[in-house]
């Protein structure tokens, strides 16, 4: 789960880190409130979750607090990458005199929290990684143990030399681990880490992902949740139990497993189609899952034909006919289906159906095949 | 032969008394897997089809003999369950739970080093080494003995392909999804590593999917390591940046961990890949006329 930066400040200064005071407000006229209390210039930011809020707009450096207010109107309710900006941040601005970057990610490779410090902060990592990985230092940290003072002093020394300073960003360093590991982060970045012209280390800017499995024991940090950029579908398909991603073709498929929906996917395209989404319904399937999942389906306009591709394991095919049944009873469905069941009870489902009029199909290939045309036909 | 499970594995059904727990209990034994004890805090002395539940996993170990354990625990309780059966000795853990939070999987994996026993998992359908035994939650009648070995990041997929491998006459030596989360305890390069010591299997099916690189490093290991043919499979080709397809696992993040990436990384180490599951038959056939 994303969860946006003024969250992430909150994280970081209840573990101790040094953060400019800030607050998040969603009308101007609060904007300058938040600017009068910080006293000083102040930076105003958009707070969405989407990545480029700079370049798009989204972040300005206000002198005074009418600058703030001015700033506030232009960004708020501003869109970027199809995101309204509902709130800001409005935070005490800073003078920079260098910038480095501290972060940590769990590493699926060497299944472990991986450290990452650079002294070349405040751009793009990805870029920095790239271009020039020996300007980034990584560690793999003990998961039982954690990280030692120690070894965050030898981190911060790999990227700043003067003691007194060399001992904050440490200090930034170990606290940054322990709030990683306290709130279960898949991500945790401060980018920039910044100096200031007297010495003093201050986090200008922080995303914290949080693991989505270890969100059952941070009842605070779930009700982080910012619905905003998440379309009813998906928040219909979420609290289902639905793996739901949208894309742009006309072919809607209902699948079981992830790895089974991504190959329905791929095999639209093989054929020549284009797939209107990823749709897993998981493990064990309900009646009600498979109607929830044809309503989101059918809501997409731009559907043309619908491919149930279904292997029963644990899902039972009867569950998924039955659903299928409720779902055309409860709606009009006037989109072509092609229905492909098989495995464990299998004989039931064929028999739910038989009274009803689909296009089935033997293999996935064949039902794919059917799907694309039916698509294209229709179109 | 097979890998990891066979007919001197003694399993341990952890969460037996609950609905998913009893239900694949049941799947197990009807396989004709040596489903020897279940375990539940609280209800030891209990009988769940006729299999001995006992209050802790060492108890079960110490009774039974169990070397293998099987976890039907909800995620949250998952972590504690897992380690208890490490520390009772079991040499192989089979995860099923999907949602065990990423860094406590990190830790067991860790514990489980220090301890020498073998996870499979999480978020895994298990294992099955056809005519042996069982332990997962697969469909047990589409597999059949044989010589082809398959491992998988995927559940319904594999069964797919396990279908496509019998309906063309090629049965299974041993069958293992591995798991769709971002960490697990058993990789392709470990399963691999087995199957090429393993005289029984003589081909390898990997089916991949988007997400990590532990598809790139098996390449490598395939190319520098294995003499046993292998062939594969990778998901996701029309998978979208950034988006998380079901599987916690698979996600390209950073635009790393593209399909695109796998598959050019398979071939340039000479692995065949499939570009539809129903041609992995003719690319085993192939293999095993070439390796013959």
């Amino acid at each position: 789960m994303k969860i946006h930066e003024y969250q992430a400040r909150g994280i970081l200064r209840q573990y101790g880190l040094p953060v400019p005071a800030f607050d998040v407000v969603t009308t101007p006229g609060d904007a300058r409130k938040a600017a009068a209390k910080m006293g000083g210039p102040v930076v105003v930011k958009a707070q969405v979750h989407v990545g480029g809020r700079g370049k798009a707009g989204g972040v300005k450096l206000a002198a005074n607090q009418d600058e703030a207010v001015r700033h506030a109107d232009a960004i708020l309710g501003m869109d970027i990458k199809g995101f309204t900006v509902e709130k800001v941040l409005v935070a005490g601005a800073v003078d920079i005199e260098s910038e480095y970057y501290v972060g940590i990610v769990v590493d699926r490779a060497t299944k472990k929290p991986v450290y990452m410090v650079s002294a070349a902060g405040g751009i793009d990592i990805e870029e920095v990684a790239r271009e020039t990985p020996e300007k980034i230092h990584k560690f793999a940290v003990d998961p039982e143990g954690g990280l030692t003072a120690e070894q965050a002093k030898a981190l911060a020394s790999k990227i700043e030399s003067r003691p007194g300073v060399s001992a904050q960003v440490a200090d930034c360093i170990a606290k940054l681990y322990e709030a990683f590991v306290s709130v279960d982060a898949s991500l945790a970045e401060i980018n920039p880490l910044v100096v200031t012209p007297s010495g003093e280390v201050m986090a200008i800017d922080a995303k914290i992902n949080i693991d989505d499995n270890a969100l059952f024991r941070h009842e605070d940090i779930a009700a982080m949740r910012d619905p905003g950029g998440e379309t009813p579908e998906l928040k219909r398909a979420r609290e289902t139990g639905l793996s739901y991603v949208k894309l742009e073709g006309n072919v809607g498929c209902l699948v079981n497993g992830a790895g089974l929906a991504m190959t329905t996917m791929d095999l639209i395209k093989h054929y020549g189609g284009e797939p209107a989404n990823f749709l897993d319904i998981g493990g064990s399937s309900s009646p009600t899952k498979v109607v929830t999942a044809l309503e989101i389906i059918t809501g997409d306009p731009n559907v043309r034909s619908i491919l149930i591709n279904i292997f029963g394991g644990i899902t039972r095919c009867d569950d998924v006919a039955n659903g299928l049944v409720q779902a055309l009873a409860q709606t009009d469905i006037d989109i072509p289906i092609v229905v492909r069941l098989t495995g464990t009870n299998e004989e039931a489902a064929r028999e739910i159906l038989a009274e009803h009029e689909f296009t089935t199909a033997e293999t996935m290939d064949e039902a794919v095949e059917k799907a694309v045309g039916l698509a294209r036909r229709d179109s | 032969m097979s890998i990891f499970a066979d007919e001197t594995t003694r399993v341990c059904v952890q969460g037996i008394t609950g609905r998913d727990g009893a239900f694949h209990a049941k799947g197990m034994l009807d396989y004709g897997t040596k489903v020897v004890s279940g375990v539940t805090p609280g209800k030891g002395g209990q009988e769940v089809e006729g299999v001995p539940v006992f209050n802790s996993v060492s108890e079960a170990v110490e009774r039974t003999g169990a070397n293998t354990s099987i976890a039907f625990v909800p995620a949250r309780f998952a972590t504690d369950a897992i380690l208890e059966a490490a520390e009772a000795g079991v040499r192989l853990i089979v995860a099923v739970s999907e949602g065990i939070p990423t860094l406590d999987v990190a830790r067991i994996y860790q514990r489980l080093g220090v301890l020498g026993t073998r996870m499979i998992g999480p978020n895994c359908p298990g294992i099955i080494s056809p005519g042996k035994a069982k332990v997962g939650i697969m469909p047990g009648r589409i597999h059949s003995r044989g010589s082809v070995g398959v491992v998988s990041r995927s559940g319904t997929l594999t069964y797919e392909v396990v279908d496509q491998l019998g309906r063309n006459g090629f049965g299974q030596s041993t069958v293992l999804g591995i798991g769709g989360d971002p960490i697990i305890g058993t990789n392709f390069i470990d399963a691999l590593e087995a199957f090429e010591a393993d005289p029984e299997t003589e081909a390898v099916v990997l089916i991949g999917e988007i997400g990590g690189t532990d598809e790139e490093q098996a390449a490598e290991f395939v190319r520098s390591s294995m003499r046993t043919p292998v062939v594969s499979f990778i998901a996701g080709r029309t998978a979208p940046p950034g988006k998380r397809m079901g599987h916690a696992g698979a996600i390209i993040a950073g635009g790393k961990g593209t399909a695109q990436e796998k598959i050019e990384a398979l071939r340039a180490a000479d692995i065949p890949v499939a570009d539809r599951p129903s041609e992995i038959p003719a690319l085993i056939k192939g293999a095993l006329g070439r390796g013959a």
